[in-house]
């Protein structure tokens, strides 16, 4: 049985691109305006009915390795293969089979209701007009839209909107789903009702599969069957979010709330430090330390070293781990 | 949705899918042509107040030749009112000829605003990734663009021509309406046809395209001869018909002055070239416009994915 998705060492590479009227904008000089690689030789396979993850801070390049896998981006180099079709090549299959939806569309025109704008795009795929209908109206019922049904999109609110998009990912009864950071900035409702749907879907529907992204520790955890850790267009670690946290409780993680740090350096030098990240709360004056440690031994010496700066320890909490300890591990800082 | 779905690629699948898609395409434009009636006001009263200023004008030439044929108080003679019955004539067949091109410039905005800069607009809101990643044909996704563009100005031109009738009192007269419905669809085609290629090669720019687009609009009126005779271009020694000839690649320059012809028998000012002509030379445009958008949508689309510039960066 062919994966569901397939990447070999995939790479792409942006362009700095560089008018020659136009001085280079500010943003891009900061990120140096030279070429970015937002992916750096990306291998991943997921076989068919599996619900997999892709976690990683902003910038890590997810929603690039989307935009290959959905026709819309060609790799710079490496090859990707959607139910078995190459993106490169194979196109038409791969289109009629996949479904995207990502966090914060603005999608559709503001004219048309909601029920209106699904049924269009359902038309893209050739659903015949019935059938797109009953599906959409059974949807919108599961995500709670029914009674915004005929609304015009614009009057939508930022949930309502993100479901209608949801909606649409579904009503066209695709085996492969993309969702790139499906519940950005939602309130803890929508959220609910959209993780439930995608791992409900997934249950009751052999072979459809599911590819996520998000910056949410705890949304991978959930939902989950596998995750890989990308930072900087690599994949740090891949595996079952138990597997993951598994490796995390080998080590120690301590929480740390103090008064405001100026100075972080040196901390990894401690002997059993195997790394840490430093958060600041520039509203409460204070900064937030985590620790992964190899026993409880250096904690003595860090605090020590905190307070050699006048700094006063607030407090001091062993915890359980979390993905974000695995990826603090693993890169020395936090998610946001 | 227990059942799973067939995934089909024969022939006769592709064919429904293009044809839902041009459809599902057009709709929104079908409908939002009627959906708000504020489009009353912008889309039929403004290009009227464009139409009265030249109307104004012929009329006052008008009222200074009567004067000159016959002064006040006039009581003619049977060659003075002869006079004034022709200087009647040219002046209704010059008040029709910018109330025709009034109505064409509906056309020629939409083209510009709502096909060409379109899929910029589209990238900008996140629509065009979208479509891109749809199974459908690029072209059903231009044609539906294309077919309700056309609905929704047809049905704005349609009332700014019945108002200017109204209003200025022109009368038209038509003889052969068979004709006159291939020149005025043709020309539709051809001018969507041109829509459609510059959709395609404003795939790969941003705000440039829109900047291009509003670069166009004026020069455009002028060339195409929407509010004069473009015929009368030819009477302006050296650049006069230089820009008359560039400017009939636009369809809307052949089609205006077809149509004007048609609904003007023996008195449209300054013609072109014969009707029947201006078909075959719109026909063949609307060819070229065709073939050309589809190769130049392929292209730019490997371009742009190659370069990432299908989507926007933020989505
Ligand atoms: N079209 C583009 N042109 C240039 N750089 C881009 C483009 N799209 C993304 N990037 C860069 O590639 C990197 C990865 O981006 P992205 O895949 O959007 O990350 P994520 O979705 O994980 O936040 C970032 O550094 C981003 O700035
Ligand atoms: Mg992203």
């Amino acid at each position: 049985m062919p994966y569901a998705v397939e990447t070999r060492d995939l790479t792409r590479i942006f362009a700095g691109k560089r008018h020659w009227l136009r001085k280079p904008d500010p943003e891009e000089v900061e990120r140096g305006v030279g070429p970015t690689t937002a992916l750096g030789g990306v291998t991943v396979q997921i076989p068919e009915g599996e619900l997999f993850g892709l976690l990683g801070p902003n910038g890590a390049g997810k929603t690039t390795l989307i935009k290959i896998l959905c026709t819309l981006l060609l790799p710079t180099s490496g090859e990707a293969f959607v139910a078995g079709h190459d993106v490169t090549k194979d196109v038409f299959p791969i289109r009629q089979r996949i479904g995207m939806v990502s966090g914060g569309e603005t999608t559709g025109y503001g004219l048309l209701t909601a029920r209106e704008n699904i049924w269009m795009f359902s038309q893209f795929y050739g659903v015949p007009s019935k059938v797109a209908k009953e599906r959409i109206d059974g949807l919108m019922k599961v995500f709670g839209l029914w009674d915004r049904r005929d609304a015009k999109v614009r009057t939508l609110s930022t949930g309502q909107r993100q479901k209608m998009n949801m909606v649409r990912g579904f009503a066209t009864d695709p085996d492969i789903l993309f969702l790139d950071e499906p519940t950005l900035g939602l309130d803890v409702n929508a959220a609910r009702i959209i993780r439930d749907y995608v791992m409900k879907w997934l249950k009751e529907n052999k072979g459809k599969t599911v590819l996520l992204t998000t910056h949410y520790m705890a949304e991978a955890d959930e939902m989950c069957d596998r995750i890989a850790i990308i930072d900087n267009g690599k994949i740090l670690a891949c595996d079952t979010p138990e597997n993951l946290k598994r490796t995390a409780r080998m080590d120690t993680t301590f929480q740390l709330e103090v008064d405001a740090l100026r100075n972080t350096d040196g901390f990894t030098a401690i002997p059993g430090v195997k790394n840490f990240s430093s958060k600041n709360d520039i509203g409460k004056n204070m900064t937030h330390l985590t620790f992964i440690l190899d026993g409880e031994a250096p904690v003595a010496d860090i605090l020590s070293r905190i307070m050699s700066q006048g700094s006063k320890v607030h407090s001091l909490q062993k915890s359980e781990p979390t993905l974000e300890d695995v990826f603090i591990r693993m890169v020395g800082r936090g998610f946001e | 949705m227990r059942e799973a779905t067939v995934r089909r690629a024969d022939l006769r699948f592709r064919l429904g899918l293009n044809l839902r898609s041009v459809v599902g395409r057009a709709y929104p434009r079908v409908i939002g042509a009627n959906r708000e009636p504020s489009w009353l006001i912008f889309e039929v009263f403004l290009p009227l107040l464009g139409i009265a200023a030249y109307v104004f004008i012929y009329q006052a030439f008008y009222q200074a030749q009567a004067a000159a044929i016959c002064p006040s108080p006039c009581t003619p003679t049977p060659a003075q009112l002869l006079a004034l019955h022709q200087a009647g004539q040219n002046l209704n067949a010059l008040v029709a000829t910018v109330v025709l091109g009034g109505t064409m410039v509906a056309f020629w905005l939409n083209v510009l605003w709502s096909m060409a800069s379109q899929l910029y607009w589209e990238k900008e809101i996140g629509n065009l990734q979208l479509y891109m990643m749809a199974p459908m044909n690029r072209m059903a996704l231009l044609g539906g663009m294309a077919i309700g563009g056309m609905f929704m100005t047809s049905v704005r031109a349609l009332s700014t021509l019945v108002a200017g009738i109204v209003v200025f009192g022109v009368i038209f007269s038509v003889a052969n309406p068979f004709l006159l419905l291939a020149v005025f669809f043709v020309t539709l085609i051809a001018l969507y046809g041109m829509g459609m290629m510059f959709a395609s090669l404003y795939l790969l720019w941003g705000r440039e395209a829109w900047n291009l687009s509003a670069l166009m609009e004026e020069p455009i009126f002028f060339s195409s001869g929407m509010y004069f005779p473009a015929g009368g271009l030819f009477s302006i020694p050296t650049w006069g018909p230089a820009v008359a000839i560039a400017g009939s690649i636009v369809p809307a320059t052949f089609g205006l002055d077809a149509l004007r012809q048609l609904t003007l028998p023996g008195t449209a000012p300054l013609p072109l070239l014969p009707p029947v002509t201006e078909l075959e030379i719109l026909l063949v445009l609307a060819v070229v416009f065709l073939v050309l958008a589809r190769y130049t949508l392929a292209y730019l689309e490997t371009l742009a994915k190659r370069e990432g510039k299908l989507t926007s960066r933020h989505q």
